[in-house]
C-alpha cells in the first residue's frame, strides 16, 4: 500500500465515490434505456394522478348495448364484456398500480433495511437468528401466503398488498446486511467507535447511509416482480375486487372472451409489460450508476 | 512482426513524439500526458511522478489500453518501426500477448481467481508458443524455477488466493516473460509487497529482462529504487516530462530535487523538518513554461 | 504514559488458531513516540489495535496514563486515546461535511460542539477555516489525512496512535504531513505510537523502535542506533538493507 495507486489525473475521480451519487444520478440522461424506463414511469405517474381529467369514460358504468367493441375511434383500446370503456379502466388501473408498488415499497424498503443492518452490525447470535427468520421467509411463496390471507381476512387490494410486503423485505434485508458487513469494517466506522459513538448512532449515522443506494436500486427491480404479483392476485380473484379495475382482474375476465375480443385481455397485459418493464430497465441502469462493482 | 526496417536501428524498441492523452470534451480538454517524447533501446528506463502525474496513464496509452473516455494523439508512436497509432485493436492484441507485457501492482487482480497458476500460465505458453499438453506445462514449470518459486510443482497447483504477494507477483513475472516479449512495462510491480520481497522480485525482472535482451519501462513513485534498476529516469510533474536523469545526482529540475529530499532517509543528521515542495514556484514554472 | 505487558492475541479462524501477537511488552514515555516496524503480518496493527481497544481479545495488562483499562473501554478511558488511520480515502464518513465529521467526536462526547471549535480545529493542521463546507471527496489525500489528525486530537488526547498515516500519500505530501506530526507533537506534548513498514519514515518520526516479527518483538533500539545502522538481529539487518535498495 504506497503512495501511488490510484491511476493518474483524470481517471482517479471516477473512482467509486459515495458522497457524489447525486451528480451521478444526473448520469441517467447519457443512458437512453434507463432514461426511456424512467420517462415511462413518470408517464404512468402523471396518469395516474390526472385519472379523472384524461379518463374519457366512467370506468365501471356499464353500457350493455355496446360490448366487446373492437378499439376504434370512440374507444381507443375497446370496450370489455360490459360495454366499459378499456381505456378508462385502464387509466384508473395505474392508480391501483401505483398505489400497490409505493405503499409496498415504503414497507420492505425500512423494514428490510433495519433488519439487515442490526443483523450486520451485531453480528454473532442476533446476526443468526434474524438470518434464519429472514429463510424462513424467503421460502414462503408470496401467491400461497395471499391465499391463506384471502382466506382469514378476505380478499382486496389491502390482503394483496400485506401478503406481497411480508414475501419481499427478505431480499432487500440480506442485500443490507452484505452492505453492512462491507461498511462496519471501513475506518471511519472504527473512528467512531474510538471517539465513543453510540451504537444507534453508529447504525443509523454511519452504516444505513451508506446502504441506501443499493437498496434503493434492489427496490425498483423488485418492483417489477411486484406488479406482476399483484396482477396475478388480481388474476386469482386475490386481490383488488372487481368492479376495479385493476390490471390482473381485467386479464383475468378478458381470459374467457380471448377468441372474440381479444383486447379486453391484451391492453391490460401490455400495460403490465410496459411497466414492469420501464422498472426494470430503470434498475438496470441505477445499478450501474449507483454501484460500481457493476460498472460496465 | 515486420523485421528491422532500415529507418529504425535495431537496436529501438521504442519511438515515441509528442504523445498526449486528453480527457473531457474536446473545447476545453484535460491533458494527463502532454507531449510526451523518447526513445527507447533494450535499455532500463525508469518513469518517476506522483499521483496524477500521469506516468500510468502513459504507460497505458503505449499499450493502447487507456480508458475509453481518453483520447490520445501523438506525432509519432512506433514499436520496432510498426506504427501503434494506426494499427488495428485485434493486431494490437496480439502485439500485447507476444512482444509487449504489462505487469501491474497487484497480481491478486490480475491472476484468473478459479484456475490453479499453473494452468495459467501453461495456457500462455499454449497461446504463444504453440506448445501443447505435456510441453506447456514443462515450459510453465521452468518458467517458475526461472521466477525462483522453490516448490514448483506444488506451486503449479495452487490458486491466486492461496499464494502470498510477492508469489502471485513472481507468478505474474514469469506468465508475462514466458515468450519474451520485446517490451516490458511494469506499472509499480512491487508497492503492494513487503520490502523483504521488494527487491527479489525487482533483481528478478532485471535479470529476465537482461537475458531477455529486452527493454523495460518501470513506472514507479520511488524515485530511489527506480535509480537503482534503471539506465535513464524520466521524471514527470502534472502530465510533462519535466526533466531525464541518469542518477540522482544529475537531477537539476526543482521537483526532482524536492522530491528527492522530501524522502526521509536515515543518513545523516535528523532534520527538525523535512524539506517539502515548493509548490507555487512549480506552479509559476508550469505556467511560464 | 503507556505501559504494556505479555499481551497476546489469538484469531480463531476456520477451527485454527492464529497466534498473532506473542507475548509482547513495552513502554512509551510521556512525549515520546515510538515507532513499531515489521512487515504485513507480524502483528504490529494488531499490538496498536488493542491500544486503541478495537481489538478486543488479548490477554495481559495494558496502563495507560498511569490506570488499567481493560479489553471493552469504559468511557472515560476514551479521551485517552485516539487514532490515525492509513486510509484517507476510508477514514472520513463519505456523507459528512468536514464541519460535521470534527463535531460527530464532540457530540458523541456529550461536549460541546460548535463552529469556531472546528475552526481552530481545522486551522491547527494548516487548513482554511472554510474546509469545513466540504465533503471528504472534495479534498486531496494529504488534505483528509490533515482532517483525520484533526478529529483524532479534538478530545485533547494525550495519547495517539499512527497506523502508517502517510503510506497512502504521495512523497512530497507525506513529507508535509510527517512535519504537521512532528510540530503537534512538541506543541502538545503528546505521546505517539507510530506503526510503518517504512524504516525511513520511522527514523525521522521515532524515538525509539521496536521490531516485530510473526507476532513477536525481536528488537528494541533508538532512533540513533537505526540511523548508525547499529542493529542486533539478523532480521533487522536483512529489513534495513532491503528497505535502501
Amino acid at each position: 500500500m504506497t503512495a501511488d495507486n490510484t491511476m493518474a489525473g483524470p481517471i482517479a475521480v471516477s473512482q467509486p465515490e459515495p458522497g457524489i451519487w447525486r451528480e451521478r444520478l444526473l448520469r441517467i440522461v447519457d443512458e437512453p434505456l434507463g432514461l426511456a424506463g424512467l420517462l415511462v414511469l413518470c408517464l404512468f405517474a402523471t396518469v395516474a394522478v390526472l385519472a379523472p381529467i384524461l379518463a374519457p369514460y366512467d370506468p365501471t358504468v356499464q353500457d350493455l348495448g355496446n360490448i366487446m367493441q373492437a378499439p376504434g375511434a370512440a374507444h381507443w383500446a375497446g370496450t370489455d364484456e360490459l360495454g366499459r370503456d378499456i381505456l378508462s379502466r385502464l387509466i384508473w388501473g395505474t392508480r391501483i398500480t401505483f398505489r400497490t408498488i409505493l405503499t409496498v415499497a415504503l414497507i420492505i424498503g425500512p423494514l428490510g433495511l433495519v433488519i439487515g443492518v442490526i443483523s450486520g452490525y451485531c453480528g454473532g447470535k442476533v446476526d443468526t437468528v434474524l438470518m434464519r427468520f429472514t429463510d424462513i421467509v424467503l421460502s414462503f411463496p408470496s401467491l400461497v401466503l395471499a391465499l391463506s390471507f384471502a382466506a382469514a381476512l378476505g380478499a382486496g387490494l389491502g390482503t394483496a398488498i400485506i401478503a406481497i410486503s411480508l414475501t419481499s423485505w427478505p431480499s432487500i434485508a440480506r442485500l443490507a446486511r452484505a452492505e453492512t458487513l462491507t461498511v462496519r469494517r471501513a475506518e471511519y466506522v472504527a473512528a467512531a467507535r474510538l471517539y465513543g459513538a453510540s451504537h444507534l448512532r453508529l447504525i443509523f449515522l454511519y452504516i444505513m447511509p451508506m446502504c441506501i443506494p443499493s437498496v434503493i436500486v434492489r427496490l425498483t427491480l423488485a418492483m417489477a416482480s411486484v406488479i406482476l404479483t399483484a396482477a396475478g392476485l388480481g388474476f386469482l380473484g386475490l386481490g383488488a375486487q372487481p368492479p376495479s379495475p385493476e390490471w390482473g382482474a381485467m386479464i383475468s375476465s378478458g381470459r374467457k372472451y380471448m377468441l372474440d375480443a381479444w383486447w379486453i385481455a391484451v391492453m391490460p397485459g401490455i400495460a403490465i409489460l410496459t411497466v414492469s418493464l420501464a422498472f426494470n430497465l430503470l434498475g438496470d441502469t441505477l445499478r450501474d450508476i449507483l454501484d460500481p462493482r457493476h460498472a460496465r | 512482426m515486420p523485421a528491422d526496417t532500415p529507418t529504425s536501428a535495431s537496436d529501438r524498441l521504442l519511438h515515441v513524439r509528442g504523445l498526449d492523452v486528453t480527457f473531457g470534451r474536446s473545447a476545453n480538454p484535460v491533458f494527463a500526458v502532454k507531449g510526451a517524447s523518447f526513445d527507447l533501446g533494450r535499455e532500463r528506463l525508469g518513469i518517476v511522478g506522483e499521483s496524477g502525474s500521469g506516468k500510468s496513464t502513459l504507460g497505458r496509452a503505449i499499450m493502447r489500453l487507456h480508458p475509453k473516455s481518453a483520447r490520445v494523439t501523438a506525432d509519432a508512436m512506433r514499436f520496432m518501426g510498426t506504427d501503434l497509432m494506426s494499427l488495428g485493436e485485434a493486431a494490437m492484441s496480439r502485439l500485447r500477448g507476444s512482444e509487449i507485457s504489462l505487469i501491474l501492482q497487484d497480481p491478486r487482480y490480475s491472476l484468473n481467481p478459479v484456475q490453479p497458476v499453473g494452468m495459467q500460465i501453461a495456457e500462455v505458453a499454449e497461446v504463444h508458443l504453440g506448445l501443447k499438453g505435456k510441453a506447456s506445462r514443462a515450459a510453465a514449470a521452468d518458467m517458475l524455477a526461472a521466477v525462483r518459486i522453490r516448490d514448483v510443482e506444488r506451486t503449479m497447483g495452487l490458486y491466486p488466493h492461496e499464494i502470498s504477494g510477492g508469489m502471485g507477483q513472481r507468478v505474474m513475472i514469469a506468465m508475462m516473460l514466458l515468450n519474451k516479449p520485446k517490451l516490458v512495462i511494469a506499472d509499480e510491480p512491487t508497492s503492494a509487497l513487503d520490502v523483504s520481497v521488494r527487491s527479489d522480485v525487482l533483481t528478478l525482472l532485471d535479470n529476465l529482462v537482461r537475458e531477455n535482451a529486452s527493454g523495460l519501462i518501470l513506472i514507479s513513485h520511488d524515485i530511489r529504487m527506480v535509480a537503482r534498476f534503471c539506465d535513464r529516469i524520466i521524471v514527470m510533474y502534472a502530465g510533462r516530462m519535466v526533466e531525464e536523469i541518469t542518477s540522482l545526482a544529475s537531477a537539476r529540475h526543482p521537483y526532482t530535487l524536492g522530491l528527492i529530499a522530501a524522502m526521509p532517509s536515515l543518513d545523516g543528521p535528523r532534520p527538525d523538518r523535512l524539506p517539502v515542495l515548493d509548490r507555487q514556484l512549480l506552479a509559476q514554472m508550469k505556467e511560464s513554461a | 504514559m503507556i505501559k504494556v505487558r505479555n499481551i497476546d492475541v489469538h484469531f480463531q479462524a476456520h477451527h485454527h488458531d492464529k497466534h498473532a501477537v506473542k507475548s509482547v511488552s513495552f513502554s512509551v514515555a510521556r512525549g515520546e513516540c515510538l515507532g513499531i516496524v515489521g512487515e504485513s503480518g507480524c502483528g504490529k496493527s494488531t499490538v496498536l489495535r488493542s491500544l486503541a481497544g478495537l481489538e478486543t481479545h488479548w490477554t495481559g495488562t495494558i496502563g495507560m496514563a498511569g490506570r488499567q483499562v481493560g479489553q471493552k473501554r469504559r468511557r472515560d478511558d476514551l479521551p485517552l486515546v485516539q487514532m490515525v488511520f492509513q486510509d484517507p480515502y476510508g477514514s472520513l464518513h463519505p456523507r459528512h461535511r468536514i464541519g460535521r465529521a470534527l463535531k460527530e467526536p464532540l457530540i458523541s462526547m456529550g461536549r460541546t460542539a460548535d463552529d469556531d471549535i472546528v475552526g481552530v480545529a481545522l486551522e491547527g493542521v494548516g487548513l482554511p477555516r472554510h474546509f469545513a463546507g466540504r465533503f471528504p471527496h472534495q479534498l486531496s489525500g494529504g488534505q483528509r489525512q490533515r482532517v483525520a489528525i484533526a478529529r483524532a486530537l479534538l478530545l485533547k488526547p494525550p495519547i495517539v496512535l499512527l497506523d502508517e498515516p502517510t503510506s497512502a500519500l504521495d512523497v512530497s505530501v507525506q513529507a508535509e504531513v510527517l512535519n504537521l506530526l512532528s510540530a503537534l507533537r512538541r506543541e502538545m506534548e503528546l505521546t505517539y505510537v507510530f506503526v510503518s513498514h517504512d524504516l525511513g519514515v520511522i527514523g525521522q518520526m521515532c524515538d525509539r523502535l521496536i521490531v516485530m516479527r510473526d507476532g513477536e518483538l525481536i528488537e528494541e533500539m533508538t532512533a540513533d542506533e537505526l540511523r548508525g545502522r547499529r542493529v542486533k538481529t539478523e532480521y533487522a539487518r536483512e529489513l534495513l538493507e532491503k528497505s535502501f535498495i
